[in-house]
């Protein structure tokens, strides 16, 4: 009943920004051309360093387009349905009708995060939908039905992660209202699960694989797809996904406790 | 005349403006990472052998430097006037006895202090990691620095101010400046130095501005430059800036009268 309900809601919420989003039909054009653009310069550095060598921290060419595959469909992910949220969220906590939200019979968390989707972003899946093929080719097998079983959990996975984050950076706005371009300090994060997670050294391994699980989104996806993923990774990434989640919906219960309005 | 005497105390508001908004100053500086994120990618490549010159302690010059080029070359103001022109905003402006660019120009210089204060410690790290084996030398090559990086920073502000003044004929001129921002990634040495650009590319960015606004200059600091070089490209990088800023003097001059004929 109340599962029901609010995926009636989320089509509803879907459709309003589709209606907006069909008013501005050249964005449709320049967000296309833009998403193109941006998966070739993911591209280039890597295609200029396999120049160099056939194998980089492990991964060959083939391989690490396998990561950019998913890199350039969670950052449409990112860019289209979670960061347009965000706007308008912390648009509402600056101006105060946040209020007007929570005031609506159905979960807030639910209303908030799917407040604004920016539907021409979904280019940005045709355009991993390429860049795999590509990755594919280069590597000369396709993957088995098993790999991309395990790749879509941890795609799923992934998913969580990069939301329950997202869901933290909200409750840090309840505090710090000031900042409104958490948004881009959230993408240009992101931009560092562009390379094999193998990549990086030292503590920022750490932090990537721990704090800001960056490796668990594009990485161990990666990996899944190739069938190189051990259970060890898979069973850690799907009790870590589920860890995010908890301790997200927690922040947000505590954030929405403590949030006092804008005019009070 | 009148704007030299009024320079300093828009230096002093700007300066006043950066200091109140520290924490959304941090975040911007924050977003500004791509550099950081190359780094570890081609300190991979590099583990084993150089390519073409570049050693592991040449790319962490590089890189940092290019992190803190950035920093103090950075300019806002196409956003400013899309805003300014979206809301009607920049009629008080104009009110104002002195010309719009020149409280364009304080408002985004006056952030350089602040954002010197930031980049400094890694310019320091940059020195202490690679033992001074990059930094360049002798009193010319100094000299020209500072003219290198004004440079840098006025070709950045009259390509936001021309960008920025389209908005008076197409209401909205951001994904323009996002065109730019492509070409500044690609083109500019912020991702991959232009030395290690493929041989049919490699050419290129000297015929574009984007190498100037950040490529040139951080091959200026880590002294892979020959004074003769230097030389050449810094009158190359200030007939962009004359360039830049006469086209938009135009564009703003003539943008200006349809401006007056929307607002009526």
């Amino acid at each position: 009943m109340r599962v029901a309900r609010h995926a009636r809601l989320l089509g509803t919420q879907l459709k309003l920004s589709l209606v907006v989003a069909m008013q501005y039909r050249w964005d449709f054009i320049i967000d296309g051309v833009m998403s193109v653009f941006w998966t070739i310069t993911a591209l280039v550095p890597l295609y200029l360093v396999f120049q160099e060598r056939p194998v980089i921290a492990g991964w060959r060419y083939g391989e690490a387009l396998v990561v950019v595959g998913w890199f350039t469909l969670l950052d449409g992910v990112l860019k289209g349905a979670i960061n347009p949220s965000l706007t308008t969220v912390i648009e509402h906590i600056r101006s105060g009708t946040l209020d007007f939200v929570l005031l609506k019979p159905a979960d807030a968390q639910f209303l908030v995060s799917t407040a604004r989707f920016a539907p021409w972003r979904s280019l940005s899946l045709l355009a991993a939908g390429a860049v795999f093929a590509y990755a594919f080719a280069q590597i000369g097998a396709p993957p088995s039905p098993g790999a991309v079983l395990t790749s879509l959990a941890m795609l799923v996975a992934g998913l969580t992660v990069l939301y329950s984050l997202w869901i933290v950076v909200v409750a840090v706005a309840f505090r710090a209202v000031r900042i409104d371009n958490l948004r881009y300090l959230f993408e240009a994060i992101f931009d560092a699960a562009r390379w094999p997670a193998s990549v990086f050294k030292g503590v920022v391994s750490f932090l990537f694989t721990f704090v800001i699980p960056l490796a668990l989104m594009t990485t161990y996806p990666a990996e899944a797809l190739l069938g190189r993923l051990t259970p060890e990774r898979f069973g850690g990434a799907l009790l870590g996904a589920a860890l995010f989640a908890v301790l997200a919906r927690v922040v947000w219960r505590r954030s929405i406790a403590n949030y006092t309005s804008a005019s009070s | 005349m009148r704007a030299l005497r009024a320079l300093p105390t828009l230096m002093h508001v700007g300066v006043s403006q950066a200091v109140a908004y520290r924490a959304e100053m941090l975040v911007w500086v924050l977003t500004t990472t791509m550099p950081l994120i190359m780094l570890p990618l081609w300190h991979a490549v590099a583990e084993e052998a150089p390519i073409r010159g570049f050693g592991q302690s040449r790319f962490t010059a590089y890189f940092l430097a290019a992190f803190v080029v950035r920093q103090v070359v950075g300019a806002w103001a196409s956003w400013t006037i899309n805003y300014e022109v979206r809301t009607g905003a920049l009629s008080q402006r104009l009110l104002r006895p002195l010309h719009p660019l020149w409280t364009y120009a304080t408002e985004n210089l006056a952030s350089i202090p602040m954002r010197a204060a930031i980049a400094l410690p890694v310019g320091v790290a940059a020195f202490l990691l690679t033992g001074g084996a990059h930094l360049v030398r002798g009193p010319a090559m100094w000299a020209m620095i500072p003219f290198a990086l004004f440079g840098a920073w006025c070709i950045t502000f009259f390509a936001h101010v021309t960008i920025g003044a389209l908005s008076l004929w197409m209401h909205q001129s951001i994904k323009v400046m996002d065109v730019w921002s492509a070409g500044f990634f690609v083109f500019s040495g912020y991702l991959v130095p232009v030395a290690l650009f493929p041989e049919w590319l490699r050419d290129v960015p000297a015929y574009l501005p984007f190498v100037y606004q950040l490529g040139f200059p951080v091959d200026l600091l880590t002294g892979a430059l020959t004074e003769g070089e230097a030389l050449r490209q810094l009158g190359v990088q200030w007939l962009w800036v004359l360039g830049l800023a006469g086209l938009s003097a135009l564009v703003w001059r003539r943008g200006l009268r349809r401006y007056g004929a929307f607002g009526g």
